[in-house]
């Protein structure tokens, strides 16, 4: 009986399921205290339970895909529509917050769409092309308004200004600190590759570096860039500060240069023997090795630490607001000290969001580059 | 030409390559032999100033090596290594034009180069021009890294034992066509390995090398009738003396006039052969392709020294 079944389909199926039994939202009298579960319109969840139990049977790729796609657009109607009805007769504090029956349906149709996709292989110039669809879509049913009601999109509303402010100031916070990684780590890691003598130490600073708890670093770097403020002449001007955006930067930047020197130096160090003792042999300057042999060669390895900084980034960036850092960090703190979930939320999704989409773009131009470039097997 | 005098390596104090001199003539091959730690591919490697020599002069053509920025030095040399060392991110016509690019040659000479390469090594260009590297045989990445060092023309070309990777059937026929091209385009070559038997068949001298000491230089039928040392004995193998010096023979060279039945042997084919098929087929004589005879008298006359 088993083996007709679709075993990643029963997983999807069982979690789905257990969704629909919880309640999808919370209805809260305001934004602070608990609220009331509230469960599905029946004919909806009679629909997505025919989906779920569908996904168990050997579909082919294809219509799993489009299954995929039908639940997730109709918990997230489901969503919008029970917001809506919700608030049209109740108090204007009244809040209606997405609940476990939501997260894990969302969870399950997640799955089945990546799960889907992973089977289908679709060629790379499709997967760039369903990144970019999937972008858009969520774009698209945000500006809707159909989701206008539900609670974090309250939030949002009250912080329209302010959530875009923040948004560029995380994007700032990952991407400069990957761009100053990069401009001092790649150096680095180039410069230990060619005297191994300095590997050693520089990588065990960096390993200690990254070992610090993020807090603590924060902690620590508060009294001294402080110190360094008040009493070095030009520092404050200079941006230099105890708290707020430098310190944010500079530490993600020291979390950044440990995967960026060391895969610099393991891309490098993967170039066969033989391949640099020619490229020598040939009469190539020791610059010309560099830039036409080992870093075209060390390329895969050097954008897969760039993926992973990037994605790590972006995830640390949160902890920013801490310190008056900026970022959507912001929100997540507001929303901890007001006992507001919902603002953390504003704070946390997109945060995910970015790094998904970085995380998958990177990994999508690391296939695309080695597409090129084919390396012996 | 190139000249080697009193060239030294110490490595810790350690003299690694000892006190060498010798002399490459203009479009000769010398082969270096010996055992693995003997100094050989040091050797060949201050040529190129791959290794700095701790004293002594190398000269190409009465030019001191020393004078020349290495790196301009070993655009000048062909460097082909066992393994092939092979770009693999870049296409075989990409590779083979690596130092006339150097170099700085027009697009147009450099795409003419790289299709009078190919077609040197008996590989179609429009077929393998844009192929990478790991789509190629074995046998065929070892053509492509003898084409690329002997793209921009070089006078020299050394060769670190360029067939080491190969199978014995790729391989022969590998060296018989690197011997023909070396006479074709009358380069000099120096190149290292540790078979015997490859420095015979491809060296017009053999250096024999031991402990970083140069032992014997000299021909390789000289070699073979006259080692002059126990070392150099002991590398032929007294077992295969007499083998290696009929293989050094073809055999219209001793062909006389009579008569012998059987299947003819190819002029080019050489005495070891002729003795090989003597004993296989229990003939005393075999006739030579294009008249004469070779007789086993004959050979065994040759086989001795």
């Amino acid at each position: 009986m088993t083996a007709r079944l679709d075993r990643p389909g029963l997983l999807f199926a069982l979690i789905g399921l257990v969704g629909l039994v919880l309640p999808l939202v919370q209805f809260k009298a305001n934004r602070i205290v608990p609220g009331d579960g509230v469960s599905m319109a029946l004919p909806l969840a009679g629909l997505l339970a025919l989906i779920l139990l569908g996904g168990c049977l050997r579909w082919s790729h294809g219509l799993r895909l489009a299954a995929a796609l039908a639940g997730l657009g109709t918990v997230i109607a489901a969503l919008g529509g029970t917001a809506r009805a919700l608030m049209a007769d109740g108090p204007a504090l009244a809040r209606v917050a997405p609940a476990a029956g939501f997260w894990l349906l969302l969870l399950a149709f997640a799955l089945m769409l990546t799960d889907a996709v992973t089977r289908l292989r679709p060629a790379l110039h499709w997967r760039w092309l369903m990144l970019a669809g999937a972008i858009a879509l969520v774009a698209m049913v945000l500006s809707t308004g159909w989701l206008d009601q539900v609670s974090v999109m309250r939030e949002y509303a009250a912080r329209r200004d302010a959530f875009l402010r923040e948004g560029v100031a995380h994007l700032y916070l990952a991407f400069g600190s990957l761009g100053l990684a990069l401009m001092i780590g790649l150096p680095l890691g180039v410069a230990i590759h060619q005297a191994p003598s300095a590997r050693g130490p520089v990588l065990s600073v960096l390993n200690i570096l990254q070992t610090i708890p993020s807090l603590a670093l924060f902690g620590i770097m508060i009294p001294i860039f402080g110190w360094i403020a008040a009493n070095v002449p030009g520092a404050a001007q200079a941006g230099i500060a105890g708290i707020g955006v430098f310190p944010a930067l500079v530490a993600l930047f020291l979390y950044s240069l440990l995967p960026v020197v060391s895969n610099t130096l393991t891309g490098l160090s993967g170039v066969s023997p033989a391949t640099q003792e020619a490229a020598i042999g040939l009469g190539l300057t020791r610059f010309q090795r560099l830039t036409w042999v080992l870093v075209p060669l060390a390329l895969p390895v050097l954008l897969a630490a760039i993926r992973i900084v990037l994605v790590q980034n972006i995830g640390l960036a949160v902890i920013a607001g801490l310190i008056g850092g900026g970022g959507f960090g912001t929100f997540v703190f507001q929303g901890l000290n007001q006992t507001a979930m919902d603002l953390v939320l504003l704070g946390a999704l997109p945060t995910i969001g970015l790094a998904l989409v970085a995380g998958i773009a990177l990994d999508l131009l690391v296939q695309t580059l080695n597409h090129t470039t084919p390396r012996p097997a | 030409m190139i000249q080697i005098s009193h060239l030294t390596k110490l490595y810790d104090g350690k003299p690694v390559v000892d006190d060498v001199s010798l002399t490459v003539e203009r479009g000769q091959i010398a082969a270096l032999v010996g055992t693995s730690g003997s100094g050989k591919t040091t050797l060949l490697r201050m040529i190129n100033r791959l290794v700095t020599p701790s004293s002594g002069q190398v000269l190409i053509d009465g030019q001191d090596t020393a004078a020349i920025a290495p790196h301009l030095l070993r655009r000048r040399i062909g460097y082909a290594i066992q393994g092939h060392g092979l770009f693999p991110h870049r296409t075989v016509g990409q590779n083979i034009a690596t130092v006339p690019r150097l170099l700085r040659w027009s697009a147009d000479d450099i795409r003419a180069r790289v299709d009078e390469l190919l077609t040197l090594f008996q590989l179609d260009p429009d077929a393998f021009r844009d192929r990478m590297p790991h789509e190629l045989s074995g046998g065929q990445q070892q053509r492509i890294g003898v084409a690329r060092a002997l793209a921009a023309k070089p006078d020299l070309l050394l060769m670190d034992e360029p067939f080491g990777a190969l199978d014995p059937v790729i391989r022969a026929k590998a060296q018989a066509d690197l011997r023909q091209i070396q006479r074709q385009l009358g380069t000099t070559l120096v190149l290292v390995t540790h078979d015997m038997a490859e420095a015979i068949l491809l060296g017009d001298r053999i250096a024999v090398m031991d402990r970083g000491k140069l032992v014997q230089y000299a021909p390789p039928a000289d070699i073979l009738r006259a080692p002059a040392t126990p070392f150099v004995e002991a590398l032929i193998g007294p077992d295969m003396r007499p083998f290696h010096l009929l293989s050094l023979t073809p055999a219209f060279q001793i062909a006389t006039e009579g008569h012998a039945i059987g299947a003819p042997i190819p002029r080019e084919a050489t005495l070891r052969d002729a003795l090989a098929e003597c004993l296989w087929s229990g003939r005393d004589a075999l006739p030579v392709e294009g008249g004469g005879v070779v007789t086993l008298a004959a050979l065994r006359q040759r086989a001795a020294p």
